[in-house]
């Protein structure tokens, strides 16, 4: 198939620009149209995608490589932002003379993250990070008079270049000892290297640091919850969502095919930031009244837990990762676009918001529920299922004490979860009925259905992880 | 019967109920609840047909099905049943049928209130049912998230408000079920690395000789979970305030089945897959279930809410069947699964009284009441027969089951089961003295507007009166199924020998 892999990337591309040409050219009756033009320009290179199963290529060198592990996080990034698209609609009337430029700019952090998952080169995954953040720093000030949407970007942007620059650090330190920036050659040159260069660790702790800044790991989360509460709910979703997939997709690849060598330097570093990542997170989600607040602490912790499959490295561990990522989507965007409905009928995310909700929407609080108890873990739901796998990669690693951390974390996190089921269960009622546009119904329901699907049949979803880390040993 | 999967279907039917219930238009409550009375009343029936065609002769695991389900977790979505989990399918199905109607009368939110309910039924349904550890955790979990809704929406705030009793419960409950995961997941690793394939059958893991210190680990861990669950002190808080708080359906499946599935896992998945962590852990064990036996009695005794009686006496009765299981020989053994029947008739009759005398006169102090037995005869025989059965009087279900506990612990822990037996003593005095406040004495004219038992609030007391009687008089067609099951399950594991050489 040769270059004709790449159509993917290559038609995001185009479909940005198109869309973005769009807003230019149209009136602003019009404008409605680029929405759907990129919706439906997603799906058809999520088909796209799906047609080149099983297709694997190299180009430039090892520099950027698509497989069976960039497939996974294709679909993955591209049915989030699918996902979200429909979800938004409502919601994009807050700013409907500039929503061309939001849906663009929503496909080029979408083409950010695939360069991410698919390069195998430390400058290409700079460049594919750097493309996804910069779309992020404008897509969180977009509500331009919302003074806490402008500190978010600001946030963003400050802390974001400052976590690129200590990246661009790590890695200039590994290419100092070992010669290369391809992951490939990396590996083979540190192979060779009898000792461990003190300069090398540093740059993979620089390195690790930098994502974790992505990934939002304690110590490094402290952007997060502002940045989550403050930007537009379903770019909040999109970060939570797509920008740790990325992130995480980014690191493991590196982690595996760049520097085993190094292999015990970086797994018990991951396994405390993981431990530190899914108490702090959890802790302080219990203390939250506002709903988007309270998720953006959720995935804080949520992250770790996602940490904990790097930490074990191993089969179990590794597939959990990719399992957990993908149910992620679903869940956490599912709790998002719930939040996004309420909010654009009350005006606010706070806890008096979803008050009584499930007699105003019974559909839309049992879909909260449904997914956050996902994200907490319990069965049949598809959360469960991913932490067993994450789980059974830690104690077979030996973890057993970060299991036990994060098993009873997880059951602490029932309580804020259900708290906000017992508010939207027994909360006063307002009279007001939260409207659910058809294209928002479509993508609640496929929210619901993937969470329950994956938890109670893993089967599909763990062997489609399964197939997409082969490629990494 | 090959084509029939009977237990899938039994399983199933409660299941599709709830779904055909959120289907059903909102304001049609009658529907709902024939949906609900209709598919208990299947899941009662196949229960019944498997109760009475299980071969004596064959014993094992029998009316086995088993699907892939993932592959590299190695489950399957595997059922069967054998003597052990048969009388506790049986209990389920019982409780759940009578559950329905004796909430018959819920008057707000009916759609939500019959889907899960019938969710949780099926929940603890199918936790007996697996042969999959997998499998039954996951319907293990799955009951924790309808009881908490049911709780703090159709609950009743008394002396502690139902969300605290809610939340209490679920916290409760989860945390000992994430060590119980912990657990798990450590067990199935280890057999991993031993068989050198991926497994989650039961059976599977229960061929591995895992290292001694090992056991003991895994076992400690479900210990805490099911100990919990089965509110094992000093874990036991949750359970009084937590039946407090319920709706009369949830205290009825709560007590009467829920809890056993505490007993059921520490028999099917501790003794089974590690008796040698059984053996070192069982004294702890024994002096714990002491602690639940006398303790509760003596709190019981203080009690004024009728609930909270029940509720701690639960909890003492819950002692008898850890020292039953603690004591590890086949007739302790026997003894706790037939207790764990036992109690749980009894008291989702309790409960079921207990809840249709609150809804008409809304208290359930017991110094409010008096010469019920005037008004309410139905009811009052309900109670009595609950309450003598509780007490174990010869002749009722109960005393099957105290009685073999207590001949076969007496053996290993003899000082420990002498005290065990005061707890009788202690039951007779707050049962009868609560029984004499509540429905003798004289007439009380302020209750005189109390309706008694009519129609489908009969269907609770004849269902679960005539197993309390069926199984006392005629112990045999329960003990037998026990007998068989446990005897296979004992011999497999090597425990007689192990305890005969110590």
């Amino acid at each position: 198939m040769g270059y004709l892999l790449l159509a993917p990337e290559m038609l995001l591309t185009v479909l940005g620009i198109v869309v973005l040409a769009l807003g230019l050219i149209l009136p602003q009756r019009g404008k409605k149209v680029t929405g759907a033009v990129a919706m439906i320009g997603t799906l058809g290179i999520l088909v796209v995608v799906f047609w080149q199963f099983g297709y694997e290529a190299e180009f430039f060198q090892g520099v950027y490589g698509i497989d069976a592990y960039s497939h996974f996080f294709r679909v993955l990034f591209l049915s989030a932002a699918l996902i979200i698209f429909a979800m938004a609609g409502n919601y994009l009337h807050l700013f409907s003379e500039r929503q061309s430029e939001w849906y663009s700019l929503m496909l080029f952090a979408t083409l950010g993250m695939i360069i991410m998952a698919s390069s195998g080169d430390l400058i290409t995954l700079y460049v594919g990070m750097e493309l996804m953040t910069i779309s992020f720093y404008i897509l969180s000030a977009y509500l331009l008079d919302d003074g806490r949407s402008a500190e978010a970007g600001l946030k963003y942007l400050i802390l974001g270049a400052l976590s690129s620059a200590v990246m661009l650090f790590g890695i200039s330190l590994i290419y100092a000892s070992s010669g290369s920036t391809v992951f490939a050659v990396v590996y083979q040159t540190l192979q060779a290297q009898v000792v461990t260069q003190p300069v090398l660790i540093a740059g993979i702790i620089l390195l690790i640091a930098g994502f974790a800044f992505k990934i939002a790991l304690v110590p490094f989360h402290m952007w997060a919850p502002d940045i989550y509460q403050g930007a537009p709910t379903p770019v909040t979703a999109y970060l939570a969502v797509g920008s740790k997939a990325a992130a995480f997709a980014a690191l493991l690849r590196i982690l595996v095919t760049a520097l085993p060598a190094a292999h015990y330097n970086w797994t018990m570093l991951l396994a405390i930031l993981a431990a530190v990542t899914i108490i702090t997170g959890n802790l302080i989600a219990l203390a939250q009244r506002n709903v988007k607040r309270l998720l953006a602490y959720s995935s804080i912790a949520q992250a770790g837990y996602i940490l904990v499959g790097l930490a074990a490295s191993n089969v179990y561990g590794f597939k959990g990762v990719l399992f957990y990522a993908m149910l992620y989507v679903f869940s956490n965007i599912g709790a998002f676009a719930v939040a996004t409905l309420v909010e654009t009928q009350s005006g606010s995310s706070d806890f008096d918001a979803f008050s009584g909700l499930a007699k105003r929407a019974p559909m839309l609080a049992a879909i909260m529920t449904i997914c956050m108890l996902s994200l907490a873990g319990i069965p049949p739901m598809a959360g469960f299922a991913g932490k067993f796998y994450l789980f059974s990669g830690a104690i077979q690693s030996g973890y057993l004490w970060l299991a036990f951390i994060g098993l009873i974390m997880s059951m602490v996190s029932v309580y804020y979860y259900l708290n906000v089921s017992r508010l939207m269960y027994i909360g006063k009622s307002s009279e007001q009925s939260v409207p659910v546009p058809a294209m928002a119904r479509v993508a609640l329901l496929v929210c619901l259905v993937g969470t329950l699907i994956i938890g109670i049949y893993p089967q599909p979803l763990s062997q489609f992880a399964e197939i997409a880390i082969q490629v990494l040993y | 019967m090959q084509s029939f999967h009977i237990l899938t279907v039994t399983l199933m039917a409660p299941l599709l109920g709830a779904v055909l219930i959120m289907l059903t238009p909102r304001n049609n409550e009658k529907l709902i609840r024939y949906i609900a009375a209709i598919s208990t009343f299947i899941s009662l029936i196949l229960s019944l047909v498997v109760f009475f065609g299980y071969d004596h002769s064959v014993k094992g695991m029998q009316f086995v099905e088993s699907v892939p389900w993932v592959g590299d977790l190695g489950v399957n979505f595997a059922l069967g049943v054998d003597g052990i989990s048969i009388p506790l399918l049986l209990l389920t199905n019982l409780i759940g049928f009578s559950a329905v109607y004796a909430s018959w009368h819920t008057e707000e939110r009916v759609q939500e209130f019959f889907s899960l309910l019938l969710l949780l039924i099926a929940g603890v349904m199918g936790t007996f049912l697996a042969t999959d550890l997998f499998i039954f955790f996951l319907f293990y979990e799955v009951v924790v998230v309808p009881i908490y809704i049911l709780v703090i929406v159709f609950g009743s705030s008394k002396r502690v408000t139902k969300e605290y009793a809610g939340m209490k419960l679920t916290i409760y409950l989860l945390i000992g079920s994430a060590f119980l995961l912990v657990g798990l997941i450590a067990l199935f690793v280890k057999a991993q690395a031993m068989l050198g394939y991926p497994s989650m059958d039961i059976a599977t893991l229960a061929t591995v000789q895992y290292p001694v210190e090992f056991q003991v680990l895994v076992f400690v861990l479900m210990a805490l979970g099911f100990g919990t669950l089965l509110s094992m002190f000093p874990f036991h808080a949750w359970s009084p305030d937590g039946y407090a708080g319920a709706p009369t359906a949830v205290s009825m499946i709560h007590a009467g089945v829920l809890k056993k599935i505490g007993g059921y896992g520490l028999i099917r998945i501790g003794i089974f897959i590690l008796p040698a962590g059984a053996k070192l852990v069982a004294p702890v064990i024994a002096v714990l279930a002491i602690a639940n036996v006398v303790y509760a009695a003596f709190v019981t005794l203080n009690q004024k809410d009728l609930k909270y009686i029940v509720g701690y006496s639960s909890v003492s009765h819950m002692g008898y069947v850890l020292i039953g299981i603690a004591a590890l020989n086949l007739i302790s053994l026997n003894g706790a699964v037939m207790m764990m029947f036992a109690h749980g008739v009894m008291s989702a009759l309790f409960f079921a009284m207990i809840g249709n005398l609150y809804h008409k006169s809304h208290t359930r102090n017991v110094a409010d009441f008096g010469g019920l037995a005037h008004q309410m005869p139905r009811l009052a025989f309900g109670l009595m027969l609950a309450g003598l059965a509780s007490l174990g009087l010869p002749g009722l279900v109960n005393f099957v089951g105290e009685f073999t506990i207590f001949v076969g612990a007496f053996n290993e822990y003899r000082v420990l089961t002498v005290i065990a037996v005061s707890g009788i003593v202690l039951t007779a005095v707050y049962i009868l003295r609560t029984l004499g406040d509540v429905l003798f004495g004289p007439r009380k004219a302020e209750w005189d507007h109390l309706q008694d038992l009519r129609g489908v609030e009969m269907v609770p007391l004849i269902v679960l009166g005539l197993a309390i009687i069926i199984g006392g008089v005629l112990p045999f067609t329960v003990m037998d199924l026990i007998n068989g099951g446990m005897g296979q399950l004992l011999a497999s594991t090597n425990l007689i020998q192990v305890g005969g050489s110590l």
